[in-house]
């Protein structure tokens, strides 16, 4: 039934999708072209990678806050090392991940080790880890990166933006780990009953500091992203990611509590966020009646799909 | 390794014998007697009545947080909301609706608003973090489509109450102390409030015992959009402009002033007391570390490992509560 429930709510998301891809092309003519898309796709990466990690925590019941601290942070720390400290780039690069993967290890560690339910703990560090890169960085941007690193945000492989590609690859290798491996079922296991997965031999908790930290890593390939599009670094970049971010995922029809969601959902509910705000902003309404038809859209999504488990139901 | 245990006890203990509540009194009055003793100015007058006027709106707020989260829900839209109240309250005395019509109002729509969120919550058994981030975006796309991001002024003499004093005090000291005593005892003591404990605690023993957890749901969002309502009228006659954003972030501090005061997050205990005694000690720890030469900069980290560490101390209370049921 779980089953049938989640290509449920992935069909009722390609409908929707669909219907707004159309009615919004007809909308504007600048709307469904080549380049608009791509460029669209260029801004929903960061989000979509730091969604990728955010499906793994939302399936296992948990959430994280901090990420858009974290996106913040490893961009201080780049913008640091290379200008301050004097590291060649690619090492300042290496070692902003290596910090934010280590504040994504810290956040499954408060998790897991002193009980902390995840909300609260990310919540703690969203303040911690965004009050670091305050702090680090007084307030003081970085900028004049050299010109081989503006490839990553602003560049193109073969006519696709350089960060597509990266979101791509990485988007293939969640779906096929929470698809596919025992490790991603144990994802499940542990969203549907955690004191069920520990008797059934799952190491829950090694598993949640896994993926709290693929979550710190993923939202540190975006921080590199970021400041690589924006071509600066500033302490106050991702605030309220988080939010965007979440509501991609449960929009995805990831289910709050854990125990049901599907990357592809995830990435569904990214391209219909996107769509909407790219459509709407090209029919001519102003920026922010776009966030409004997120929230209504997000909001009519979960009543629909919880409509639709009542029926199965009973 | 058996001492590490006897003195993890004895902590958890003492944190559990005296309550989360204790445990921020006493960080506020430890604050006070250090930074006082370096820095005397700190405790001027009308240093710590600015410090209190100035963040009894975040206090207001954090009651009705703390009522929602202790019947095991969560509103993450309450900053916009705030912010939208606020317009409201600007908007109707610029276009000449008498000063206490202004007051009102946004009071009254508050409580509409969360009323609607809790029915979702409730009703159409939409997740609350999912509802009210839902809501979030419509309250905040909203205000600013309507209000186009310009900032209200003109406003009348007589609308100002932030800027009021009684009896030498300003009002909304009053406001902070009589609403958090007011709620703190209704909570105690009357049967209403106890449902919120009830249900909260486990909402299927609540519905055994005839409470209906439905309606206890809808209730609690009703009185957190009243709470709102009086924060967002504090708020926006503090200064001489209206503007439409609310400090970033604003929905978190009023959530962590009310977990770090005591209320967990996953429902059934806690007080407004120490809410309003966690809003008391983020407002005076900015203050602080001003008086104490530390960089503006580093506030918002030390404010992080504060939360991080009264969590801490929180969960180790609490565990201790489980190992006493369990033995």
């Amino acid at each position: 039934m779980t089953k049938n429930l989640l290509v449920r709510h992935e069909t009722i998301l390609a409908a929707l999708l669909a219907v707004a891809l159309m009615v919004l092309t007809t909308q504007s003519s600048h709307f469904f072209t080549v380049e608009n898309l791509l460029n669209q796709a260029r801004l929903m990466a960061e989000m979509g990678i730091v969604g990728l990690g955010m499906t793994f925590i939302i399936v296992t019941g948990g959430i994280d806050l901090s990420v858009g601290s974290i996106l913040g942070l490893v961009a201080i720390v780049l913008g640091v090392f290379w200008k301050n400290v004097g590291l060649p780039l690619p090492v300042a690069i290496v070692l902003a991940i290596v910090c934010g993967s280590l504040a994504g290890l810290f956040n499954g560690f408060i998790i897991t080790r002193f009980k902390v339910p995840p909300l609260i703990a990310t919540l703690a560090t969203l303040a911690l880890y965004r009050g670091l890169a305050e702090g680090i960085s007084e307030s003081r941007s970085v900028r004049g990166y050299p010109d081989w690193f503006y490839v990553l945000g602003q560049g193109d492989v073969w006519g696709i933006p350089t960060q597509l590609w990266v979101f791509m690859a990485l988007a293939v290798v969640a779906i096929f780990i929470l698809g596919v491996t025992p490790f991603g079922r144990t994802i499940y296991a542990i969203g549907s009953n955690a004191v069920a997965a520990r008797f059934s031999g799952i190491s829950v908790n090694r598993s949640l500091l896994a993926i709290y930290t693929a979550s710190g890593f993923l939202a540190s390939i975006a921080g590199v992203i970021f400041v690589s599009r924006v071509s600066t670094t500033r302490s106050d970049m991702g605030t309220g990611l988080e939010l965007d971010v979440i509501t991609a995922v449960v929009l995805g029809g990831t289910s709050i509590f854990g125990g049901r969601g599907t990357v592809v959902g995830t990435l569904l509910g990214l391209m219909l966020m996107q769509a909407l705000k790219s459509g709407l902003l090209l029919a001519g309404v102003k920026g922010d009646g776009t966030i409004v038809a997120i929230g209504v859209v997000l909001i009519g999504t979960v009543i629909v799909s919880n409509l639709f488990r009542m029926n199965t139901d009973g | 390794m058996a001492a590490k245990k006897s003195s993890a006890r004895f902590w958890s203990g003492f944190i559990s014998a005296y309550g989360q509540e204790l445990v921020v009194l006493g960080c506020i009055v430890v604050m006070f007697v250090v930074v006082g003793i370096y820095n005397p100015r700190f405790l001027n007058n009308t240093n710590l009545v600015t410090i209190f006027s100035g963040n009894a709106y975040i206090a207001v707020a954090a009651i009705g947080m703390s009522l929602v989260i202790i019947t095991g829900n969560i509103d993450v839209s309450v900053g916009s909301l705030i912010g939208v109240l606020a317009t409201v309250a600007g908007t109707l005395v610029v276009n000449g609706a008498p000063v206490w019509v202004s007051w009102l109002v946004p009071v009254i729509v508050g409580m509409a608003i969360n009323t609607v969120l809790g029915l979702l919550v409730a009703y159409l058994r939409i997740p609350a973090i999912v509802a009210s981030l839902g809501m979030l975006s419509i309250l905040k796309g909203g205000l600013i489509t309507a209000t186009g991001g310009k900032w209200i002024t003109g406003m009348p003499e007589g609308f100002f109450l932030a800027q009021q004093r009684w009896l030498g005090v300003p009002a909304p000291i009053w406001f902070m102390v009589v609403l958090t005593v007011l709620a703190a005892y209704w909570m105690r003591v009357f049967p209403a409030g106890r449902t919120f404990y009830a249900v909260g605690g486990n909402a299927e023993a609540a519905r055994a015992a005839g409470i209906d957890p439905r309606r206890t749901c809808v209730f609690a969002f009703t009185l957190h959009g009243l709470f709102a309502g009086i924060a967002a009228v504090l708020f926006c006659t503090q200064l001489q402009v209206i503007q439409s954003t609310v400090p970033p972030n604003l929905e978190l501090t009023v959530i962590t002033a009310s977990v770090i005061g005591g209320v967990s997050i996953l429902g059934g205990t806690g007080t407004v007391i120490g809410s309003t005694l966690a809003s008391i000690l983020f407002g005076c720890l900015g203050s602080a570390m001003v008086f104490l030469n530390v960089s503006a900069y580093w506030l918002r980290a030390v404010l992080g490992l504060l939360i991080l560490a009264t969590v801490l101390a929180d969960m180790a209370r609490r565990s201790r509560y489980q190992s006493a049921a369990t033995a």
